[in-house]
């Protein structure tokens, strides 16, 4: 940290050389710059533990992944490799043909038959024909088959990060469930690509040559076979070599994405803060990493597939001088010798396309293991496997928190032992300082996360009982830091009740003072709100947060700072409606300005994870508490 | 980069010349050039070798061991182990250059992309998803590397296969020759076609690809408001959309690549057939030997690999030259916000902090109408002045002006007199200390956050910093000021990130101040011990605040009104609250509404029919 200031200088111009970059990789202190994360697990997935046993574990779930993936396509693999064989045999039919008709039709052709030649001609021509269609089909059906994998993995991986908890979300960071969703699929879809080509029509010309080999002469079939161990030895070094080498491609590529996307979107801070020199040199850091694991891996594969031509042409040699000196011995002809080393030639060949392949697997399998992670982690707030229902069909909205312990990190509690009973239709306000807790239990209140001791409970059903969909009818919270998806106005109000039509999204909007500023945008309700809501200020983006929750008109609402960005007559406004809106819902109201407090029927003052007062708000400010206090404070604050 | 289009971007690479870009690209490969001569060396002699074994076997069968000459037989089979040798060691060398030299242009232009994308402006990142950006550095970087490191190099080496393959045909028989030779004529022809379908297609399953990107993004982000409404089903929803388009593009474009490379395999063995045909015709006539014509189809058959290849290498660059398109328009965009040639940078000793907005306008591209019209108002040194007005207003709008997040449509804002866009941005921005109304943190330690815009903060600057937005809390992390905050901060309390992102405006002492309602997320008893803090250091700074609690506006020495774009009132607390009614309306706790609420265009006072204070 103390180098920067004039490597900052340096670098201010952006495209600074490869040399500066390796400099900059070199000086950059990247641990010291990330910071430790409060959580061991933090930046992967459960399954994803360093041992050896672990990553054992992982290929092998990955693997059967991968077949799993595969299994429904198992009729049209079938088909797929009956056609590619279909279309390899016509193929190899042409030169055969070719041949047959100097051999055969140009003799009868001197003599005024034009038969054969017609008749060769016709069979090359129905040749070519089957060619032509069974590679097309080919093609087609396993690029058909590749892609419905990938469609289904992607599918799948997507529900199971939405099943995941917040918990694991905040760990994990949004970056790298991109890297997954994106980069990550990439590279199966490389394998998808070319793969059952290659793998098909290598091993079947590997495997027929052999045979033709052994037929031939079989002790110099036995003189091959001597180059089987060395292949062996060199592919299994080169698995474990780029196992290991993809794994950090994949690592490394998702700390440039999570570098790269989280930088871009807080491009206000980094340019209003000058941080781009230094950001910069992070991203030179990361990008560097990736570009040295790449180089790594790709180095692998370099090695390897030349690896095995210098086996295949050593054994070349070896055949040739054992086979010479058998022929020269008498104990084998001349032109078994040819047709052996011809044919030896074909033998290897193919080798090199299947260690393309392999090369291919390897790095999709690096991939596949990151994904199985992430589907082998089970959600921390789970659904129940079986949902009990609500007494008497819908919510009322009664809320009891037991004796409800709950912390972020093992050892250090926020709430500890908290009892709060909340009778249905009661508005709860809920005030103290900032870091009390407060957001943590409408946290809890909302099954973002679960108590680590304690219920938390819904008309007196755990909320770990319920089914999810039936929970999220009955509370919605509104967070502090709410959220627009971009799309329209319309469409992100509509979020809080999908089947909502025009008029009931305009009411919503209508109840709590939103209508008039929407329908003065350049679109109105269909005006694109853009990324995170970025083309409205924040109270407008508050607003139409506001409006999305009273469409969805839950029996329990939480409000978690949700008026804190608007100025004080709407925020009355929308007290206003709240008023009528909340008379017999359940709510929780959280709130720094106390202004919202007064209107509730009961407010509770936490400290330190605990419930200090509790009453009618005309009741502690009789008392004279810690509540009488804040709102003197408050009162003396205002005009 | 359409200048003024809203929403997602929609330019075309030139249709005309599709491998324009791709071609723009090539200065990434000057550093390379040597290597890739090497590589190319490497390649055709490696060829050049894989051709010699099998005539060099063919020989020493035919020659020594039919001769019984064991000594011809070490000879010449040492030479064949030799030649595979070097065949191994030339493909080596070709695969190792090219690794290095791909991978390492890919990383070059990735952190040029980088580069450039930081310096474009508040308004490109609003109007481009950060998906799409994204696709652009991985997918589609990849593609490019591939490209250069097998599509071109094979390229290339299937060209100078084919063209020497059928000067020799040519040499071996005219007529036949020249007939192989026409063959070329259709295969230009499905080329083409197929480069033109294959363009488009290559095209829309990238932009798809960074709509998924897109969409997986916004999913992370929006995760706790999905979670909140139980809107999971929705969104896989429309993910599978996503998704399945992508499939579709996937599926069309390999329907594509697969009817062009059966057609690359039907065309020459229609060739060979027809040859077969001809040349047995010619041969019965006696116009050609047998001999001749199996040599001729012997070597007509080395056309195959190069011609069936090309679907491949043609789709791949296709895909090559859209995804540089992509990266272009990137690339092209120019920063709107830089540096004018005579900026001069200021020293923060010598800034008194005059700030004068001097008629400023200020019109979001893509809107029918300005945000701010002809706003005059002026903070004197050391004055700290507060910005009240309705909720979307444009008081947010006003502060990024300051530090020229955005650029004004008209007039001018001066610093000291210098009008802001004479200054050097790193000077500028140096001297400007901004607080958003959103904190936005970053994954990464407190410290780093903190001294986000000044790295070389020692410890008792922070320790200041953070003693002032009341923020002591953050050496009580587990990890003190080395823990690491979680994305967005979220792993903090509301208060807390607010509390940390005004700690971070104040680090270092800024000349200049600028706050957007930075204690909206406190409670009363620590809003009022930071504003007891921030009183102190407001008495020599210049500080522009946007404020909606009257508790803050305690902070100003005076306050400016801004409504519908303009700034109506200018004056102290006090006197505006007692001669103004429209700020009263704003500010006041009162409920009773003032006098002069009439239904004016979207700033009507709120009445229990719903309407709305709120402009937009
Ligand atoms: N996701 C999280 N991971 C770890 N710690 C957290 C997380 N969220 C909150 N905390 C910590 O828990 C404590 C309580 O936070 P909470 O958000 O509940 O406070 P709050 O009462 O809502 O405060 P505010 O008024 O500032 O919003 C804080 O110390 C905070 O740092
Ligand atoms: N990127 C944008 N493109 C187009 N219009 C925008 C953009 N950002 C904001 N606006 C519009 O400009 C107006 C002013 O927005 P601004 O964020 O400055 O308001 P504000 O006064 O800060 O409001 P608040 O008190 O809610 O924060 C709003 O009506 C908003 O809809
Ligand atoms: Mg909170
Ligand atoms: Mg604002």
């Amino acid at each position: 940290m103390t180098t920067t200031a004039d490597a900052d200088a340096n670098a201010a111009g952006g495209t600074a050389d490869d040399a500066e970059r390796h400099e900059a990789a070199a000086h950059l202190d990247l641990q010291r710059w990330r910071g430790r994360a409060t959580d061991p697990e933090a930046d992967r997935s459960r399954a994803e533990e360093a041992t050896p046993e672990a990553i054992a574990r992982l290929r092998v779930r990955s693997r059967a992944l991968l077949r799993d993936l595969l299994r429904p396509h198992r009729g049209r693999l079938g088909l797929a490799v009956g056609l590619l064989l279909a279309q390899n045999a016509a193929a190899m039919s042409g030169p055969y043909l070719v041949m047959l008709g100097i051999d055969r039709a140009i003799g009868p052709l001197r003599a005024g038959d034009s038969g054969p030649l017609v008749a060769i001609a016709g069979a090359f021509a129905a040749a070519t024909v089957v060619e032509y269609a069974a590679r097309r089909g080919f093609l087609t059906l396993s690029a058909r088959i590749g892609q419905a994998v990938l469609l289904e993995l992607r599918q799948r991986v997507y529900g199971h990060f939405l099943r995941l908890s917040v918990g694991f979300h905040e760990r994990y960071t949004s970056g790298r469930m991109i890297s997954r969703l994106t980069s990550d699929l990439d590279s199966i879809a490389e394998l998808l690509d070319g793969g059952v080509d290659s793998l098909v029509l290598a091993g079947l010309s590997i495997l027929s040559v052999a045979g033709i080999l052994l037929w031939l002469d079989l002790p110099l079939a036995a003189v091959t076979l001597l180059a089987f161990p060395f292949l062996f030895l060199l592919s299994r070094w080169f698995a474990r070599a780029s196992a290991g080498a993809y794994r950090r491609t994949r690592e490394a590529v998702s700390l440039v994405i999570v570098h790269f996307v989280e930088s871009l979107r807080g491009i206000r801070a980094v340019q209003a803060y000058r941080r781009e020199p230094r950001n910069q040199r992070i991203f030179a850091a990361v990008n560097d990493d990736y570009r040295q694991a790449s180089l790594r891996a790709f180095r692998l594969i370099a090695t390897y597939s030349p690896g095995i031509k210098v086996i295949g042409n050593v054994t070349v040699a070896v055949v040739l001088g054992y086979g010479g000196a058998r022929v020269l011995g008498g104990a084998m002809e001349v032109g078994v010798l040819a047709a052996f080393l011809l044919y030896l030639r074909r033998f290897f060949e193919p080798m090199q396309e299947l260690s393309q392949f392999y090369n291919s697997l390897q790095s999709a399998t690096a991939a596949l293991e990151k994904l199985a992670g992430v589907l082998d982690e089970r959600p921390g707030v789970a659904e129940p496997a079986r949902p009990a229902p609500l007494p008497g069909g819908d919510a009322r909205g009664a809320v009891e928190f037991r004796s409800v312990s709950f912390g972020y990190r093992a050892g250090a509690p926020i709430l500890s032992g908290l009892d709060l009973s909340v009778p249905a239709g009661q508005t709860v306000a809920l005030v103290g300082a900032t870091g009390a807790g407060k957001s943590t239990i409408a946290k809890l209140l909302a099954r973002f996360h679960d108590p680590d001791a304690g219920t938390v409970a819904l008309d007196g059903v755990d909320l770990r009982d319920l089914a999810d969909a039936e929970l999220r009818r009955a509370v919605v919270l509104v967070a502090q830091e709410n959220h627009l998806f971009s799309g329209s106005v319309a469409e992100n109000i509509r979020f809080g009740r999908p089947g909502a039509d025009d008029a009931a999204v305009q009411a919503a909007a209508r109840a709590i003072g939103a209508h008039d500023f929407i329908a003065a945008l350049p679109d109105g309700y269909a005006t694109e709100v853009r990324r995170r809501g970025g083309r409205l200020s924040a109270g407008q983006r508050q607003l139409v947060a506001f409006a999305r929750a009273f469409l969805a008109d839950p029996r329990v609402l939480i409000l978690d700072e949700a008026t804190s960005s608007l100025d004080v007559p709407t925020e009355r406004l929308v007290q206003r409606a709240l008023a009528t809106v909340l008379r017999d819902r359940t709510a929780l109201v959280i709130a720094h300005r106390l202004s919202t407090v007064e209107t509730a029927d009961r407010v509770l003052v936490l400290d330190g994870g605990r419930v200090v007062e509790d009453g009618p708000p005309e009741r502690l400010t009789a008392t004279g508490g810690r509540y009488a206090a804040l709102r003197r404070q408050w009162r003396d604050s205002l005009v | 980069m359409p200048a003024e289009s809203d929403g997602v971007p929609t330019h075309r690479g030139d249709a005309a010349r599709p491998l324009r870009n791709l071609w723009r690209l090539r200065h990434y490969l000057r550093p390379h050039a040597v290597a890739f001569c090497w590589l190319l060396v490497a390649a055709l002699a490696a060829t050049g070798a894989s051709l010699a074994v099998p005539l060099v076997v063919q020989r020493v069968v035919d020659g020594p061991v039919a001769r019984h000459d064991p000594g011809g037989l070490v000879r010449l089979g040492g030479l064949a182990l030799l030649l595979g040798l070097a065949e191994a060691l030339l493909i080596f060398i070709r695969r190792w250059a090219q690794t290095s030299s791909s991978v390492g242009m890919e990383a070059t232009i990735r952190a040029d992309i980088y580069a450039h994308l930081q310096r474009l402006p508040a308004g490109f990142h609003d109007r481009w998803q950060t998906g799409q950006l994204l696709s652009r550095v991985t997918s589609d970087l990849s593609v490019i590397r591939r490209f250069l490191s097998f599509g071109l190099l094979f390229l290339v080496l299937n060209l100078v296969t084919y063209v020497a393959v059928v000067v020799l045909l040519v040499r071996l028989h005219p007529t036949l020759g020249l007939l192989v030779a026409a063959s070329a004529v259709p295969l230009f022809l499905i080329s083409r076609r197929f480069g033109r379908y294959y363009h488009a297609a290559s095209r829309r399953m990238q932009d798809q690809q960074g709509d998924v990107a897109t969409l997986v993004e916004e999913t992370a982000q929006g995760l706790r408001t999905m979670k909140a409404y139980g809107r999971g089903p929705e969104l896989a929803a429309r993910f599978a959309d996503g998704a399945r388009a992508l499939h579709d593009t996937g599926v069309a474009k390999s329907r594509l690549l697969a009817r062009t490379s059966a057609l690359f395999d039907l065309v020459p063995n229609l060739t060979l057939g027809v040859v077969l045909v001809a040349g047995a015709v010619a041969a019965a006539r006696g116009a050609l030997t047998i001999g001749e014509l199996v040599a001729f189809v012997s070597l007509q058959l080395m056309l195959i690999w190069p011609v069936q290849s090309l679907g491949w290498i043609i789709a791949n660059g296709q895909e090559a030259a859209t995804a540089a398109d992509r990266i272009q328009e990137v690339l092209d965009t120019e920063p709107a916000i830089v540096d004018a040639p005579h900026a001069v940078g200021l020293a923060r000793a010598g800034v008194r902090g005059r700030l004068a907005f001097e008629g400023v306008s200020f019109r979001y591209p893509g809107t029918p109408a300005p945000v701010l019209r002809g706003i005059d108002l002026t903070v004197e040194p050391g004055e700290t002045l507060a910005l009240v007005g309705a909720t979307g207003v444009g008081k947010s709008t006003l502060l990024s002006l300051v530090p020229r997040l955005h650029d004004v449509s008209a007039g001018r804002i001066t610093l000291d007199g210098h009008d802001v866009r004479d200054l050097r941005l790193a000077s500028l921005r140096r001297l400007v200390g901004v607080a958003f109304e959103e904190p936005t943190l970053f994954s990464m330690s407190v410290w780093e956050n903190l001294t986000l815009g000044r790295p070389d903060a020692d410890a008792d600057e922070v320790r200041a910093a953070l003693a002032l937005a009341q923020a002591d809390f953050a050496y009580e992390l587990p990890w003190g000021l080395a823990t690491r905050v979680g994305e967005q901060g979220l792993t903090l309390s509301g208060g807390q990130r607010q509390r940390l992102a005004l700690a971070r405006a104040v680090l270092g002492r800024p000349a200049l101040l600028v706050l957007d309602d930075p204690l909206s997320a406190l409670d009363v008893h620590t809003e009022a011990l930071v504003e007891a803090a921030l009183r102190r250091v407001l008495r020599d700074t210049t500080a522009l605040l946007v404020v909606h609690r009257p508790s803050t506006v305690a902070l100003a020495d005076r306050v400016a009104l801004l409504e519908r774009g303009r700034i109506t009132a200018v004056g102290t607390h006090s006197r505006l609250l007692a001669t103004v009614p429209a700020y009263r309306a704003v500010l006041s706790a009162d409920p009773a509404p003032p006098a002069d609420a009439g239904p004016r265009a979207g700033a009507a006072l709120a009445g229990p029919d719903g309407r709305g204070l709120v402009r937009s």
